[in-house]
């Protein structure tokens, strides 16, 4: 190390020797970053180029006789965003009661326990919420909305016809439901977690019972968390397939009963129940409805990251 | 609660005087509730008004009976800020027992249905030449781990060399894009990853392509960004000092790199690939679109329709036979033989990080 000192005093700052691997492997993981970039520039650059054709289909190429392109996938459009947004309605508060019983009410000990437990359902596949959805609530609900039409059909939401078998769009939102929970409640949970706990413990000091500490600490705190938590679940909700395809029968309708058999499809249902004797046109439909799917989820999901990404606090949302 | 605030409540009396239920007295009007339903509805069953005992029912009107009692008891006891504290208990209780009763209603009949067909059969045949009872998902077990194998083989490098570049060496825009668009990716629908891989397939291969490895391709798209979340967490987690004292012994960054960081954190690493894995294995429509559905073995995933087990379950319950039962009941146990894999691949994903995470990580 003495060599150092008799080194001749350079001008400008001393230059680190550049290595062969140190370039490979730099070059590498930037080359992999990049491909992600790229992946999604691909994903919707083919979509484009395979949906071409539909946007410009004539009249009469299309499936369902369509006139044209937007009229077929207007109803899709309209059923995928209903159907998320019952979902949504559904499990908001349930997410909400999840994290705070979580994160502030069950004891301490168990509380992780419990969090796995809400997890568990996160790793059940969506074919078998389908599969469960079809053959075991549908079955188990249907008479409950037999009671509800007869006693509330008079408001529209619950006009009959009542369908027979319970596969209904409020049978799809309640799967629906169940499927976004994991994510929604493990959001808010990490930002209830996050409040801080000198400003609950000054809450609680003054007198403050749990419910009133939790308004006035942690719930202003986590506010920007609980929207960001509920349009991830929308996004989720938004591009749910099987259980959908599975549960619903489907119907090519706009309309807002919940109870009929003749329910608005989804774009990604369709395109499950569709794609394997699609052909033609009927294919690059199908596509692009896939890419309007896309477009929305992604302007959802970046809406979503920017209001975690604002408040950097909330790192919570993985 | 001897230091509650002096105001006078709706009721007008002083909440300083107000009385206090004893400790623990929800659980037992809790668990009365439930036992006041369950009384009424094993009424309703012997008198013949239903035909089965409705578990679910006698739990949730239990629950619900529970909600309102314990408001009016604390409101008449307690006073008003109090029954609005215990209300909100409740309901926050309430949500999670609601929550709880699909999932265990899920596991129950996943497991009651699906063992009826758990045989050595379903483990070694497939459903070719079968069309109605017997005959079993080998070919669809097969094909889901030869695809999600691909897939993690695909996926595993990219997403670590992106998270290494993201943690190592990433500054400046292209970072904080890469971070931004793989947040954005983990929200791309999964069926829109399945339309892009046959897309890009399609294009070189004409509109017919089913094939094992564009199923990869689009697992693989669902797959790297979870990767490299969980391996930026990782490495993010490993201590400077490991890092400067590399350096001050002149290793360079690449080696450091290699021999420090990546062996410090390999448990966590390999915690996080295998939740992706445990994550995309269930995924059934993006295979739906790419890989087909066949009923006989096929190892190949470069060529012809390959079956994976999401969508043998899905084909089961969709395409039935003209006898339904045995068709039904395959489409169970393949629902449960997918659910003990993915809580497998969980329950070891998480005892690798717990048994091998290096010691300062807590």
């Amino acid at each position: 190390m003495t060599a150092t000192a008799e080194r001749p005093v350079s001008t400008g700052r001393p230059k680190a020797k550049i290595r062969l691997g140190d370039r490979v492997f730099s070059t590498a993981t930037v080359l992999s970053g990049s491909l992600i970039l790229l992946v999604l520039v691909l994903v919707a650059a083919f979509l484009v180029a395979q949906s071409l054709p539909a946007f410009f289909a004539a009249k009469g190429t299309l499936p369902d006789s369509s006139t044209n392109f937007w009229t077929y996938v207007g109803p899709l459009v309209f059923g995928t965003v209903w159907a998320a947004f019952l979902a949504l309605i559904i499990a908001t508060p349930l997410a909400l009661g999840i994290a705070l019983f979580i994160s502030h009410y069950a004891p301490r000990r168990i509380s992780q326990l419990l969090g796995y437990i809400i997890d568990l359902l996160a790793a059940v596949p969506s074919v078998v919420f389908g599969l469960w959805g079809v053959l075991v609530l549908a079955p188990f609900i249907q008479p409950f909305y037999n009671t509800l039409v007869d006693k509330l059909g008079w408001i529209p939401l619950f006009a009959g016809p009542v369908s027979g078998t319970g596969k209904t769009i409020l049978t799809a939102a309640i799967v629906l439901a169940v499927m976004v929970l994991p994510i929604m409640t493990a959001v808010m949970r990490e930002i209830f977690l996050q409040a801080p706990v000198l400003h609950e413990e000054a809450a609680l000091a003054l007198g403050a019972t749990r419910w009133e500490m939790i308004r006035m600490a942690v719930l202003p705190f986590a506010r920007s968390g609980i929207v960001s938590a509920i349009m991830l679940g929308l996004g989720r909700a938004l591009g749910e397939t099987l259980a959908i395809a599975i549960v619903l029968s489907p119907a090519t309708v706009i309309n807002v009963f919940l109870l009929t058999s003749q329910n608005p499809n989804t774009i990604a249902a369709n395109i499950a129940l569709q794609f394997n004797e699609a052909q033609g046109v009927g294919l690059n439909t199908l596509i692009a409805s896939g890419l309007i799917l896309f477009v929305i989820t992604l302007l959802i999901n970046m809406l979503a990251r920017y209001v975690v990404n604002r408040r950097k606090d909330f790192s919570g949302a993985n | 609660m001897s230091v509650a605030i002096r105001q006078n409540t709706s009721t007008g009396s002083n909440t300083l005087t107000a009385g206090k239920l004893p400790k623990g007295i929800s659980w037992w009007i809790l668990v009365g509730s439930w036992i006041v339903f369950i009384a009424v509805f094993l009424l309703l069953k012997a008198s013949g008004t239903t035909a089965d005992f409705n578990v679910v029912g006698a739990f949730f009107f239990g629950t619900v009976l529970f909600d309102v009692l314990i408001v009016v008891i604390s409101r008449v006891v307690e006073g008003g800020r109090k029954a609005k504290d215990r209300l909100v208990t409740s309901l926050v209780t309430t949500a999670f027992i609601v929550t709880l009763l699909p999932l265990i209603s899920l596991i129950y009949t996943v497991i009651s249905r699906g063992v009826a067909r758990f045989d050595v059969a379903y483990f070694n045949e497939s459903m070719r030449n079968i069309i109605s009872v017997g005959g079993g998902a080998l070919h669809a077990i097969v094909g889901t781990l030869e695809v999600t194998a691909f897939a993690t083989l695909i996926s595993v490098p990219i997403g670590i060399l992106t998270s290494i570049y993201l943690v190592e060496y990433g500054r400046g825009r292209l970072a904080r894009s890469i971070t931004f668009f793989v947040d954005v990716m983990t929200g791309i629908p999964s069926i829109v990853a399945g339309l892009f891989a046959y897309s890009l397939f399609a294009i070189f291969a004409g509109p017919a392509i089913r094939a094992g490895v564009v199923g990869s391709v689009a697992l693989s798209v669902l797959m790297i960004p979870v990767v490299v979340r969980s391996s930026e967490e990782i490495l993010k987690i490993v201590p400077n000092e490991l890092r400067e004292a590399s350096y001050a012994l002149g290793v360079p960054k690449w080696l450091t790199i290699l021999k420090i960081i990546l062996p410090t954190s390999l448990a966590g690493l390999t915690t996080g690939v295998m939740l992706a894995i445990s994550r995309v294995i269930g995924e059934t429509a993006p295979l739906l679109l790419t890989t087909g559905f066949t009923t006989s073995m096929n190892y190949n995933l470069f060529s012809d329709r390959m079956m994976t087990l999401p969508v043998f379950v899905y084909t089961q319950y969709a395409n039935q036979g003209p006898i339904a039962t045995p068709y039904v009941e395959r489409a169970w146990t393949g629902a449960l033989v997918l659910i003990i894999i993915v809580m497998l691949l969980n329950l070891l994903a998480r005892l690798i990080g717990r048994i091998f995470a290096p010691k300062f990580s807590r």
